[in-house]
C-alpha cells in the first residue's frame, strides 16, 4: 500500500478530521485536526495500514501564531517501506496531548524529549520527566522565545548555567532590519 | 588437529522467562546500584541506575543528557552550510557518514539530489563505508574488550588508525572531517588516494579475519555473548532500533537497499541478519556489514567515474551557483560569481518552504533529519533523529532479568554513542 492509499483509508475512516495529503518532495503529510484523537489515529495507521514502525515524533513551535504547537509524526511501513507524516496542532493555554505510547513503545523517549525541549505535556504518559535536561532546569529550550545565548539558572548541588557570551561570533545575516545587531538572529533575545 | 565442535544454543525467550522464575521464588532485598556517568563499559557518560536483587538487575532506568549541547537550538540560528561542522559531533566515531547524512537530508529540501554528478555519489559512498567500518571497528573492540578479550582493542586501533590517515589526506582532518558541502564535497580524491585505500583493504581483510579467529568461536566470548540481550524482531520494531541492532533480531531492513540514495543501487552487497538476537547475533552482524562494506568500497575504486586521478575533469559538485560556492579564480574575476559568492556566504542557500526528512543509514542506525524550512538560509526547526537514542530506550525493557555481569556485554552489543544520542 502506497503512502496516498493509507492517507485515502484514513480519510474514509476519520473524514474530515484528517485534511487532504500534501506532498513534498515525494513525501505524503497530513494535518489532524483534533488532537485529541491521535491515538486512535495512529492505533489505525498501525493495525489496518501497517505501519509498524514509528520513526520519529518532533514538534514545532509556530512563535507568534495561534497554536502555538505542531507535533509532527513520522511512520513508516518496514513491509512495503511506505512514509507517513502527521501532523497535529496543540494550543499554548492546552500544552497537552494524548501519549501514543500504548502504539509504539519507541514513543516513550520521542515524548520525554518533546515535554523537555518544548514544554508540551503528553497525558497518560507513564514516566514524563526531563530527558536531555535535569530535572528542576526551569525552561524549555527549543522554544522561539528562549534566547540562543541561554538563561542563568542555579540549583545548588545540581547544576547551574550562565548565558554564553556570543559576540562576534559567526554571523547570519537576515534580510532587512537596521543594523547588524538587529539583522543577527543569534544575538536576539525575543523576550528582551 | 582440534576439530570443530558445535556450540548448543538454548532457546533465549525461555531462559528469560526461567530467570524471572527464579527471581520470584528468592526475593530479598533490594539495592540499588549507579553505574555512570564516568564509566569506562558506558562508553561515554550515560548513566543507569540498576536495581538489583542479589546479582540479578530487576529494574533499570537510563539517564541520558551529560552531553547534550543544543544542536538543534544552534542549528535554527545558522546557515545550513555553517552548521556541517557540528555534524561531525554528533556520531563523533564516524563524523564522515554523519557529513554525507545531513548534506543529503539538506540537498533534498532544495530538491537536487538527483542532480548530484555521479563522481561525488562515489566519493560520498566511500566515505561512508570507510566511517562504517571504522565505527564498528571501535564499537567491537571496545565491546571485546569490556567482555575480556582486550587483544582485539588492539587489532582494531591499528586499524582505524589506516583510515584516519585516508581520512586526513581526503579531508585534511582526521577526526572531524566537515568534508561535505551542500551539493558536492569540499574537494576531490588527493592523487594517489585510491591506491592507499586498496591497499587499507588488502591489509583490512587480513586483520579482520584475525579478530574473527580470536572471538567467533572463542568459548567465552561465546558463553557470555550467547542468549545474552535477547530482543526479538517484535520488541525490536516496538522499540524503533534501527541498522545493526533491528537486523541483529532478523528484520531485514536497511535504508541502503530499502530507500536507497546515492550510487547504492549500482553496487552489489548483502544485508546479514541475525537468526536469534542476541548480543552474539549482533556481533556477527557487525562483522559481516564490514566485509560488505570491504566489498563496497572495491566497487566504488573501481567503478568511480574518471577513475583515480580524475583525468576527465569529473565535476564533484552541482553546477549550480546559487548552491554551491563558485571557485576563487572565477570570484575573483567574474561579476555574477562575486555575487554568488556574496549571497552564499552572508545569506546562505535559499531552501523552499516545506518540510522533509531523509534518514541515513549510519553505523549505528537509522540518522535522520527532519528539516522545516520557512524559507531563506537558517532552517525554522530542525530535529535530529539520533539512532543511538533510539536504541538506548530499549535498555529499561532490556535489562530486567540479567545479570549484572551482562549489563556490559548488552551496552557493547547495542554499540551507541553519547555524542548523538544526547546531541
Amino acid at each position: 500500500m502506497t503512502a496516498l492509499e493509507s492517507t485515502a483509508k484514513l480519510k474514509a475512516r476519520f473524514g474530515d478530521l484528517i485534511s487532504e495529503p500534501s506532498e513534498f518532495r515525494g513525501e505524503i503529510t497530513v494535518q489532524l485536526a483534533d488532537a485529541e484523537r491521535v491515538t486512535e489515529v495512529c492505533s489505525f495507521a498501525k493495525k489496518e495500514l501497517g505501519f509498524d514502525y514509528l520513526v520519529d515524533v518532533s514538534s514545532l513551535d509556530n512563535y507568534g501564531e495561534d497554536p502555538r504547537w505542531t507535533i509532527v509524526y513520522h511512520l513508516r511501513s518496514l513491509g512495503s517501506g511506505a512514509e507517513l507524516r502527521i501532523k497535529t496542532d496543540v494550543s499554548e493555554e492546552k500544552s497537552e496531548l494524548p501519549t501514543i505510547i500504548g502504539v509504539w513503545r519507541s514513543a516513550n523517549w520521542h515524548e520525554r524529549e518533546i515535554y523537555d525541549m518544548m514544554g508540551i505535556r503528553f497525558r497518560g504518559h507513564p514516566d514524563l520527566r526531563r530527558i536531555l535536561m535535569w530535572e528542576g532546569y526551569p525552561y524549555f529550550p527549543l522554544r522561539k522565545d528562549f534566547p540562543l545565548a541561554g538563561k542563568p539558572t542555579r540549583i545548588p548541588e545540581v547544576a547551574f548555567t550562565q548565558t554564553a557570551p556570543l559576540e562576534g561570533g559567526p554571523f547570519v545575516t537576515a534580510p532587512g532590519g537596521k543594523d547588524a545587531i538587529e539583522r543577527e538572529p543569534r544575538v536576539r533575545t525575543p523576550e528582551a | 588437529m582440534a576439530t570443530v565442535q558445535d556450540i548448543e544454543i538454548r532457546d533465549p525467550a525461555a531462559r528469560v522467562s526461567g530467570a524471572v522464575e527464579e527471581l520470584r521464588d528468592m526475593q530479598g532485598e533490594k539495592m540499588v546500584l549507579n553505574m555512570g556517568p564516568s564509566h569506562p563499559a558506558t562508553h561515554g557518560v550515560l548513566r543507569i541506575v540498576l536495581e538489583l536483587d542479589g546479582e540479578v538487575i530487576t529494574k533499570a532506568d537510563p539517564d541520558v543528557g551529560y552531553l547534550h549541547r543544543g544542536d538543534e537550538k544552534i542549528a535554527e540560528n545558522m546557515t545550513y552550510t555553517q552548521f556541517i561542522p557540528y555534524t561531525d559531533r554528533l556520531d563523533y566515531l564516524a563524523p564522515l557518514a554523519n557529513n554525507v547524512a545531513y548534506a543529503l537530508a539538506v540537498e533534498k529540501a532544495l530538491g537536487i539530489e538527483k542532480a548530484l554528478p555521479p563522481r561525488c555519489q562515489y566519493i560520498r559512498v566511500m566515505c561512508c563505508e570507510l566511517a562504517r567500518i571504522s565505527a564498528h571497528l571501535l564499537g567491537l573492540g571496545a565491546f571485546a574488550m569490556d567482555v575480556g578479550a582486550i587483544t582485539v582493542f588492539l587489532y582494531v586501533f591499528t586499524e582505524r588508525e589506516k583510515i584516519y590517515n585516508l581520512c586526513e589526506s581526503l579531508t585534511g582532518a582526521r577526526f572531524t572531517t566537515s568534508y561535505t558541502r551542500i551539493g558536492g564535497v569540499s574537494r576531490d580524491l588527493p592523487p594517489g588516494w585510491t591506491d592507499q585505500c586498496r591497499q587499507f583493504l588488502k591489509e583490512f581483510a587480513v586483520t579482520l579475519n584475525e579478530c574473527e579467529t580470536l572471538l567467533t568461536r572463542n568459548r567465552i566470548w561465546v558463553d557470555r555473548t550467547r542468549d545474552v540481550g535477547f530482543i526479538s524482531k517484535e520488541m525490536a520494531i516496538d522499540y524503533g532500533l534501527s541498522g545493526p541492532n533491528l537486523r541483529g533480531s532478523g528484520v531485514e531492513y536497511d535504508l541502503r537497499k530499502n530507500q536507497p540514495y546515492l550510487c547504492y543501487p549500482d553496487l552489489e552487497f548483502d544485508i546479514p541478519i541475525g537468526s536469534v538476537g542476541d548480543c552474539y547475533d549482533r556481533y556477527l552482524v557487525r562483522m559481516e556489514e564490514m566485509r560488505q562494506s570491504v566489498r563496497i568500497l572495491h566497487q566504488c575504486l573501481d567503478k568511480i567515474p574518471g577513475g583515480a586521478d580524475n583525468q576527465t575533469k569529473e565535476p564533484v559538485n552541482v553546477a549550480d551557483g546559487k548552491i554551491v560556492l563558485p571557485s576563487k579564480d572565477r570570484v575573483l574575476s567574474g561579476m555574477e560569481d562575486l555575487i554568488h559568492q556574496f549571497i552564499l556566504v552572508t545569506q546562505g542557500m535559499n531552501v523552499p518552504p516545506g518540510e522533509i526528512y531523509f534518514g541515513h543509514e549510519n553505523p549505528k542506525g537509522e540518522l535522520g533529519f527532519y528539516i522545516n524550512s520557512r524559507g531563506g538560509g537558517t532552517p525554522y526547526r530542525m530535529k535530529i533523529r539520533s539512532p543511538s537514542f533510539v536504541n538506548l530506550s530499549i535498555l529499561s525493557a532490556l535489562m530486567p532479568g540479567h545479570m549484572m555481569s551482562d549489563t556490559v556485554v548488552i551496552l557493547g552489543s547495542l554499540d551507541f554513542v553519547m555524542g548523538e544520542c544526547d546531541r
